[in-house]
């Protein structure tokens, strides 16, 4: 500053006036500068200070993202075991129903094969017979004893292949479903869970009795469901039925004249098949009704119930097959449960 | 003698008529047949007197055990003899069967010669 002022003081065309103009313009000018010098010295200090503040705030983020990377890690595997727990559920529930059934399936084999055995040991005494009258010439007694043999051959076919089906169903309760809608007479899927469950029951309990109603609507033919499904709906649905009797005979006194009662029927209304589970048991209190089709949800005492079967059948009937599973019920009198299918 | 066979199972009837068939033409034994325990003290109130009933424990409404105790306790004089016939042959069945009174008891499936020689020993 002081050598431009020196260098204005040195020309000579300007009046001592100009030149203290100039001077005080310079040392203005000079004033400003310095000013503007400590504004970019500050202005440089607080960059620095930000960009420290960056840094930090960036590394902080980067730990930040490494935590959530982490948590999403620790979510996943934990929906993972979830997911695993569910089917290992699904799966002990089927098996706690396969357990019920087992007794009936027992008593079920056993009824068939008794026939098998003996219409087939008695079916060769038969022939033998047959050879002692065709030796002495009875050839009209024969003939009877042949047609004997005949319709014995037929109920050894028959009874036989009803020890297979129940094996067959038996095997297809525990495997995990195929998902493949097949053909299916729902009234002799509907009649075998209603025996088996039956059967079941009345090999654990003894003192089990309880009226079985049916009504099949014979026009239904075959409808295409997945069997495996459906019959575990059903069976789970009939066990609750004689679940709900039992538990109001055992409320009633001991002449109370109270007659369990569990009727099962279908029908076909227009494009839909029902399927009416109906028990005259202890009914489902208003509170619960809410309730009852949530996963988990049970009001048997522990251990006793899974608290699936009705989830389970809700979601197999809605989604596995596009239907409606509903119930009507009264406390202390009767519920029914409706699979609506559409056709 | 007089036989009723209980069981909620129809083939049984065609089954015991072969089975017995010399004796009942011999005239020896004579069948008759209920569906069911209800069915079956329906018959025997009827006054149709059966030396022997052949009963079924499992079999929807009235169970084999029920009707035992029905018989037992309702048709004295003289008490029939009352067989059990039963596709589970458990201790706890047994028992009971035997404290309500029950001459015998079978095991499904049924051995027809056994049931022969059981039913011969009757006087």
């Amino acid at each position: 500053m002081q050598s431009i002022l020196n260098l204005v003081d040195q020309i000579e065309t300007l009046s001592a006036e100009q030149k203290k103009a100039f001077a005080e313009w310079v040392k203005a000018a000079d004033k400003n500068i310095t000013i503007t010098e400590f504004k970019l010295d500050r202005t440089e200090k607080v960059k620095r200070t930000t960009a420290i503040l960056l840094e930090e705030t960036i590394q902080e983020l980067e730990l930040k993202r490494k935590a959530i990377e982490e948590t999403n890690t620790a979510l996943q595997k934990s929906l993972e075991e979830l997911k695993a727990t569910q089917a290992q559920l699904i799966q002990s529930e089927k098996m706690a129903s396969l357990g019920e059934l087992t007794a009936g399936i027992a008593h079920e084999i056993q009824n068939p094969l008794n026939f098998v055995n003996n219409f087939s040991e008695v079916s060769n005494e038969l022939i033998e017979e047959m050879k002692e009258e065709l030796d002495k010439g009875n050839k009209e007694e024969a003939k009877t004893i042949a047609d004997d043999v005949k319709q014995n051959l037929e109920k050894i076919n028959f009874h036989g292949k009803r020890a297979d089906a129940i094996v067959k169903s038996m095997l297809q309760h525990s495997r995990t479903s195929n998902n493949k809608k097949e053909p299916t007479d729902i009234n002799a899927l509907a009649d075998e869970y209603l025996r088996l469950a039956y059967h079941g029951l009345r090999a654990k309990d003894k003192s089990f009795n309880a009226a079985i109603k049916t009504d099949y609507d014979e026009s239904i033919g075959l409808i295409k469901i997945i069997s495996q499904d459906i019959g575990r709906v059903i069976l789970n649905l009939i066990t609750n039925a004689f679940y709900a009797v039992m538990e109001k005979k055992k409320l009633q006194s001991a002449e109370g004249g109270y007659e369990p009662t569990v009727t099962v029927s279908t029908k076909k209304i227009d494009n839909k098949i029902v399927v009416e589970v109906k028990d005259n048991g202890t009914g489902i209190p208003q509170k619960a009704l809410d309730k009852i089709f949530q996963p988990f949800f049970t009001t048997k005492p522990t251990g006793q119930g899974t608290g699936l079967g009705l989830s389970l059948s809700y979601d197999i009937v809605t989604k596995g097959h596009g239907g409606e599973l509903k119930v009507e019920t009264k406390e202390g009198e009767y519920t029914m449960f409706s699979i609506i299918l559409s056709l | 003698m007089k036989i009723l066979v209980v069981d909620d199972e129809k083939d049984v009837q065609v089954l015991f008529e072969q089975r017995f068939r010399k004796e009942i033409r011999n005239k020896e034994m004579e069948f008759a047949f209920a569906y069911s325990g209800e069915d079956a003290l329906k018959y025997l109130n009827e006054l149709h007197e059966a030396v022997l009933i052949l009963s079924d424990i499992n079999m929807p409404g009235m169970s084999g055990l029920e009707l035992l105790r029905h018989i037992k306790e309702k048709h004295h004089q003289p008490p029939p003899v009352v067989m059990m016939i039963t596709a589970y042959g458990d201790a706890e069945n047994y028992n009971t069967a035997m404290r309500l009174g029950a001459d015998d008891f079978l095991t499904k499936p049924l051995e027809f010669s056994l049931l022969k020689e059981k039913l011969k020993a009757i006087p």
